[in-house]
């Protein structure tokens, strides 16, 4: 079986990843956002001493403690998969996701394991003071795992403070600081902290307008709104100020993906940005198709995210495939060409190291470390094989940045109505906003298509394609396992729903 | 102190409504995950064909220096 090839499993084994990913990242954002929002909640109950709002907090504490319940250990399925479908990967990039790895479980474990049962148990046995700092803790302990979680995989984006060992083929951490301090790591926790904030508000504002329509708890869905639509508003202007930043990274570090964000295959100066576009779905790389049947561009825009400079050049795909020598961009041939030396290198060298011929092993690697930073190339077939699939990322890069404007106006126009204590009567709103829990499910996987379907073909950034990454088993075993998975996880959800709509039908008194 | 911490879990635990169900749920994850899931579909794949670093090592190796046993597609 080890040495069975199947070209198809690679793609059951993404299809496996992405669905894994997805259902945990159902579960994830409304555990990291709503623990934030039951802190400000307990935080005015100490603060007033209104036991209102503690029954508020106790309420929305439970929803929390549901979700967490339904949700924790979900990720640990996508380790499983490393291991099995990933091993390649899962073994080169073992010493650099050691640490973070560690260090979450470690923060998880200690901050969230502790203080979670005095945040439960603990009401009416510690004072107020020491439940309210445990409920931070926890809240606190929640995001602090993510930050290593996306660290690890701002580091597949952008690989920065490693060496890659040849006797070992493992990429060896050099720089921890570099690792952690990416700027493309910090700005991938900073958009995806504050996007959980953002839908774990429109949680609130789901379950509270439901009680509105109904005309139940008003005075206690009100308040829950009051907060959650404060916090849901910075959230999402965050969201929008981190996601800028974001994109200019993107700009800097993975061009291919923004290109393909914005079905770019062009570059100019100055470059526009698609606000509206209808794709065209025959057009592929270097052809003469218009890559649009219909678009809407707002002028320098693309220019000033990218590059902070609305007469700035943006590449598209075509510069970036085909090399635009005016520009100094290399081309993907070119690239592989260096790429097939480094695997070349790296075959002589462990050939020389196994007859012991010192010589020849020191000149095998000095070719591959001159050509290391191609190696995925290296891998690749044709140079359009490193253009992700365009139109799924340009769709999916629209319905997250359009989701994430209404979100603003929908914050905003509540909190208007709020402000006015008219917002009972706006039953058309409430069930907007009702249903805007949805939209916000819809927009964070959205992003989540974006980041990931858009560096592909990548495991790692320009170093490992997928499809070295995987490892060498045959689709069938992986087939099995995805649609265990969808069965695993479609009954959790089911059963998160279920309990989840009961408590929500109690409602505060039921606490 | 202990016996306060004791208690503070004991109490919680006797006293919880939605808790109980939420626990049997993750009981019965844990279980399908570790027991069945890792054991039986999931097993680390380099642990169980190798037996040492170094064949590993290898195994990898030959993976990205031989690019015929594991081709570009995506």
């Amino acid at each position: 079986m080890i040495e069975q090839i199947d070209l198809t499993m690679v793609n059951w084994a993404r299809a496996t990843f992405a669905l894994t990913a997805m259902y945990h990242w159902i579960f994830v954002p409304l555990t990291l956002g709503l623990s934030f929002i039951c802190a400000f909640f307990e935080s005015i109950y100490v603060k007033t001493g209104d036991e209102q709002w503690k029954k508020l907090t106790r309420f929305w504490m439970t929803l929390f403690g549901i979700n967490f319940a339904i949700g924790v250990a979900t990720g640990i399925i996508l380790e499983f998969e490393f291991g099995t479908n990933w091993s390649n990967y899962s073994w080169m990039v073992g010493d650099i996701f050691g640490v973070p790895l560690a260090i979450e479980g470690l923060l998880a474990f200690f901050l969230e394991a502790t203080f979670f049962a005095v945040m439960f148990f603990g009401w009416n046995r510690v004072s107020k003071g020491a439940h309210l700092f445990s409920t931070w803790m926890v809240a606190i302990g929640s995001n602090l795992s993510a930050v290593w979680i996306l660290v690890a995989n701002g580091w597949m984006q952008y690989p920065v403070g490693m060496k890659f060992n040849p006797d070992l083929a493992r990429f060896e951490m050099v720089d921890f600081l570099a690792i952690a301090t990416s700027p493309v790591a910090i700005s991938h926790f900073v958009h995806v902290t504050s996007a959980a904030f953002l839908y774990a508000s429109l949680f609130v504002v789901a379950v509270s307008s439901w009680y509105l329509l109904k005309k139940r708890h008003l005075q206690f869905a009100k308040r829950s709104l009051t907060v959650a639509c404060t916090f849901g508003l910075l959230a999402s202007l965050f969201v929008a100020f981190t996601g800028d930043e974001h994109a200019f990274h993107a700009a800097d570090v993975q061009p291919m993906k923004l290109a393909a964000m914005e079905g770019l295959y062009q570059g100019e100066a100055p470059t526009g940005l698609v606000a509206v576009g209808l794709m065209n779905f025959s057009k592929k790389p270097g052809d003469d198709q218009d890559p649009f049947i219909f678009e809407v561009k707002i002028p320098m825009a693309l220019s000033l995210l990218a590059n902070r400079d609305i007469d700035s050049f943006v590449p598209g795909i075509d510069d970036l495939v085909y090399g635009n020598p005016e520009k100094n961009i290399m081309g993907v041939e070119e690239k592989m060409v260096r790429g097939k030396l480094a695997v070349a290198g790296l075959g002589e060298y462990k050939a020389a190291k196994k007859t012991g011929d010192d010589l020849a092993a020191g000149k095998a690697l000095t070719l591959f470390e001159k050509n290391s930073d191609y190696l995925g190339y290296g891998y690749l077939d044709y140079a359009e094989q490193a253009v992700p699939y365009v139109p799924l990322i340009f769709y999916s890069f629209r319905v997250m940045v359009s989701l994430g404007t209404f979100f603003i106006f929908l914050f905003l126009v509540y909190l208007y109505f709020l402000y006015k204590d008219q917002l009972e009567k706006q039953a058309l709103l409430l069930k907007l906003g009702a249903f805007s829990f949805f939209l916000g499910l819809i927009a964070h996987e959205a992003g989540w298509i974006v980041t990931e379907v858009g560096r592909q073909p990548w495991a790692i950034q320009d170093l490992l394609p997928v499809s070295v990454a995987r490892s060498n088993l045959d689709a069938g075993t992986v087939e099995v396992t995805f649609f265990m998975f969808l069965i695993l996880f479609t009954a959790l959800l089911i059963a998160e729903l279920k309990i989840m709509t009961k408590q929500i039908s109690i409602g505060p008194e039921g606490d | 102190m202990f016996k306060n911490a004791f208690y503070l879990y004991y109490d919680g635990f006797r006293s919880m409504v939605v808790g109980r169900t939420l626990w049997k749920i993750i009981f019965i994850k844990l279980f399908i995950m570790f027991a069945i899931l890792k054991v039986f579909f999931f097993p680390n794949f380099l642990a169980t064909n190798f037996d040492t670093d170094t064949e590993r090592a290898d195994h990898v190796l030959k993976n990205l220096t031989e690019p015929s046993s594991a081709n570009g597609n995506h």
